[in-house]
C-alpha cells in the first residue's frame, strides 16, 4: 500500500519536474525570440542610417541619393507600408545604387568613400545574419509550441507565437539575368 | 526656340507623362521649333527622331511601387553630354522631384530651366522634396508649370513659391478617325462609356440604372463598356439579368482601342457625379465626334459649352439621362450637329493651344538669361 502511495508520488513528482521543464523551455526560446528581435532591429535601424549617411555624402549623383533618402524615409514611415516591404525596398534600392557599372571606380578615391561603402556593406551582411539568427530562434519556438504536451498543458501561457520576418537582404542580385531580382 | 526635355519615365513604358511629353513635343515642332527630349529608353525600342535614349532604365522600388527610372553617374554624363551638344534655349524638365533625368537634369544645367509637376505630392513624401540635392535642383528653376491645381496646391503649400496651371491638352488629330470596333454600333444602337468600373465618381452606376429604361424601350440597343475594375462580374450583377447579353464589358484598353471604342457608339455618355476638374475623357469623345450625353457638373458644363456641344442631364438622375440619350438616339440631325458642334468646342483644348501657353512661359523665362549650358563644376562630382 505504503509502496503504491510511493510510486503514485513519485511519478506525479517525475511528470511535474518534466512538464515544468517544457514549460521553462518554451519561456527560454521566448526570451530569445525578444533578444533575437531587438538584435534584428538595431540591424535593420543601423543599415537605415548608414544608407542616409551614404545618401547624403555627396559621393553620389542627386538621383541615386533621393532613391536611397527615399527608401530609408519608406522604412521610418511605418503607417504607409508593411515593414518587411519597405526594408526589402531599401535593400533593392541599395542594389539597384551598388549594380550600377563601374559604381565604385565612379566614386573610388573620394575622402572617406571606402569607409562608408564598406560600412554599407557591413551593415546590410548584419541584416542578413540577424535575420537568420532570428528566423531560426522563432523556428524553434513555434515547434516547441506545437509540441502536443505543450498545446493540451497550454504552456505557452498566453505569449503568443512568433513571426517569421522574411525579407529580401541580399545586395547581390541572384542572377544577372533578372536585374535586382525585381 | 531650340527646346531640350527631359523625361523621368522610360519612353517603352505606356503612361500619361511619357504621353504628356510626347504630345507636347509634336505640337512644339509643328509650330516650327527645335525640339529634343531625352529618356529613359531600352536600346532597342524604335524612338521617334527627337527622342536621345538615355540608356536602359533601371526599375526600383520608389513611393511604394517599382519605377523604371535612370540614375547614376552615367546618367549624369549622357544628360551632360546632352545639353552640352543641345544648345537650348530653354530647358524644360518633367517631374524633377523624382529620382531620374530630369533632377540630374537640374543638377548640372544652368540657364532657363522651366518644370512641369504633374502629380500632387503625397503628405508623406513632401519631406523628400525639401531634401537638399532635390532643393538645391528645384531651387534653379525658372518657370513652373503644375498640370492641376491639386499639382499647384502642394507646390504652393509644400515646396514654396508659385506655378501656373496648364492642364493637359487633347491630341485631336489622334481621336478623329478610327474604325469601329466589328459589328459596331449595330442596328439597334449604341450608348458608350469610358472609365472605371467601380469608382461611384465615374457615375457607371448611373448609366446601368439608365439602361434599365433605355434597354427595354429599346430592343436591339447596346452599352458598350470599356475600363477597368477590381471586379468586373460585380456590374453585370448590376443589370437586370434580360439586359446582360447586351452589356458588352471590354476590361480595359489599349489606346488605339480606346478611339476605336469611341468610334463604335452612337452616343457616349460622361455620368460623372463630381470630381472632374476638367473631363479629359469627354474632351476625347468631342474629337473623336460622337455625340455626348454628360451630366451637367461644372467641368463638363464647361467644356460642352454649356451644352451646344453635348447633351447635359440632371447629375445623377437615371430617368433624367435616360430621357435625354433617347432624344440623341432617335434624332440623328441633332447627332449630327452635335458632333459638329464638338468638334469645333474641343480645337481649344488641343495641344497646339496648350503648347503655345507652355511657350509663352518659355519666352517669359529666356528673357534676359543666356542659352542653357552646362554648370561651371559641369555637375562633376564633388
Amino acid at each position: 500500500m505504503i509502496a503504491d502511495i510511493a510510486i503514485v508520488v513519485a511519478a506525479a513528482l517525475l511528470i511535474g519536474v518534466y512538464v515544468s521543464w517544457r514549460a521553462g523551455r518554451i519561456d527560454r526560446l521566448h526570451v530569445r525570440v525578444d533578444m533575437a528581435q531587438a538584435a534584428l532591429d538595431a540591424t535593420l535601424l543601423r543599415r537605415s542610417s548608414v544608407a542616409l549617411e551614404l545618401a547624403t555624402s555627396g559621393l553620389l549623383d542627386p538621383a541615386t541619393s533621393l532613391l536611397l533618402a527615399s527608401a530609408v524615409h519608406g522604412t521610418k514611415d511605418i503607417t504607409s507600408r508593411p515593414r518587411d516591404l519597405a526594408e526589402s525596398d531599401l535593400t533593392r534600392a541599395l542594389r539597384a545604387a551598388f549594380s550600377q557599372p563601374d559604381f565604385r571606380a565612379s566614386i573610388n578615391g573620394k575622402e572617406g568613400a571606402d569607409e562608408l561603402l564598406a560600412e554599407v556593406e557591413a551593415a546590410a551582411h548584419q541584416v542578413f545574419l540577424a535575420r537568420k539568427f532570428y528566423n531560426d530562434v522563432v523556428a524553434a519556438t513555434r515547434g516547441a509550441r506545437q509540441r502536443p504536451l505543450a498545446r493540451v498543458l497550454r504552456l505557452s501561457g498566453r505569449a503568443r507565437a512568433p513571426e517569421f520576418f522574411e525579407m529580401d537582404d541580399s545586395l547581390v542580385a541572384e542572377n544577372t539575368g533578372a536585374p535586382l531580382g525585381l | 526656340m531650340k527646346i531640350g526635355i527631359t523625361c523621368p519615365y522610360s519612353w517603352d513604358v505606356p503612361g500619361g507623362v511619357q504621353q504628356h511629353i510626347k504630345d507636347l513635343a509634336e505640337a512644339l515642332i509643328d509650330e516650327g521649333h527645335d525640339v529634343s527630349v531625352i529618356s529613359p529608353a531600352d536600346d532597342d525600342t524604335p524612338l521617334p527622331p527627337y527622342v536621345t535614349g538615355a540608356g536602359r532604365a533601371v526599375p526600383v522600388p520608389y513611393n511604394g511601387s517599382v519605377a523604371r527610372l535612370s540614375f547614376g553617374f552615367l546618367s549624369v554624363s549622357r544628360v551632360r553630354r546632352w545639353i552640352k551638344e543641345g544648345g537650348f534655349d530653354v530647358l524644360h524638365v518633367h517631374e524633377p522631384e523624382i529620382p531620374s533625368l530630369s533632377l540630374l537634369a537640374c543638377w548640372v544645367a544652368s540657364g532657363p530651366i522651366v518644370a512641369t509637376f504633374h502629380t500632387a505630392i503625397p503628405r508623406s513624401r513632401v519631406l523628400l522634396v525639401t531634401y537638399p540635392v532635390v532643393r538645391t535642383g528645384l531651387e534653379k528653376i525658372n518657370g513652373r508649370i503644375a498640370v492641376s491645381e491639386a499639382a499647384r496646391t502642394t507646390l504652393v503649400e509644400h515646396i514654396g513659391g508659385d506655378a501656373v496651371v496648364i492642364p493637359n491638352g487633347v491630341a485631336t488629330r489622334r481621336y478623329r478617325k478610327a474604325d469601329p470596333l466589328p459589328g459596331w454600333p449595330g442596328p439597334g444602337g449604341a450608348i458608350g462609356f469610358l472609365g472605371r468600373l467601380d469608382e461611384p465618381r465615374k457615375g457607371l452606376q448611373v448609366l446601368l440604372k439608365a439602361f434599365e429604361v433605355l434597354g427595354q424601350e429599346r430592343p436591339g440597343l447596346r452599352l458598350l463598356i470599356a475600363g477597368p475594375a477590381a471586379d468586373p462580374g460585380d456590374v453585370l450583377d448590376r443589370v437586370p439579368a434580360a439586359l446582360r447579353d447586351r452589356v458588352i464589358l471590354l476590361g480595359q484598353v489599349s489606346e488605339e482601342d480606346k478611339v476605336r471604342v469611341l468610334h463604335s457608339v452612337d452616343v457616349f455618355c460622361s455620368p460623372n457625379t463630381g470630381g472632374e476638374s476638367f473631363g479629359i475623357v469627354t474632351a476625347e469623345a468631342m474629337a473623336a465626334g460622337v455625340p455626348i450625353v454628360a451630366s451637367d457638373i461644372e467641368a463638363f458644363r464647361q467644356v460642352l459649352r454649356g451644352g451646344e456641344a453635348g447633351e447635359l442631364f440632371t447629375t445623377g438622375d437615371p430617368g433624367d439621362l435616360a430621357r435625354a440619350a433617347g432624344r440623341l438616339l432617335d434624332d440623328p440631325a441633332r447627332r449630327a450637329a452635335l458632333s459638329a458642334a464638338a468638334l469645333v468646342a474641343v480645337a481649344d483644348y488641343d495641344w497646339s493651344v496648350v503648347a503655345r501657353s507652355v511657350l509663352s512661359v518659355y519666352e517669359t523665362v529666356v528673357l534676359g538669361s543666356t542659352q542653357v549650358a552646362v554648370t561651371a563644376s559641369g555637375g562633376e562630382f564633388p
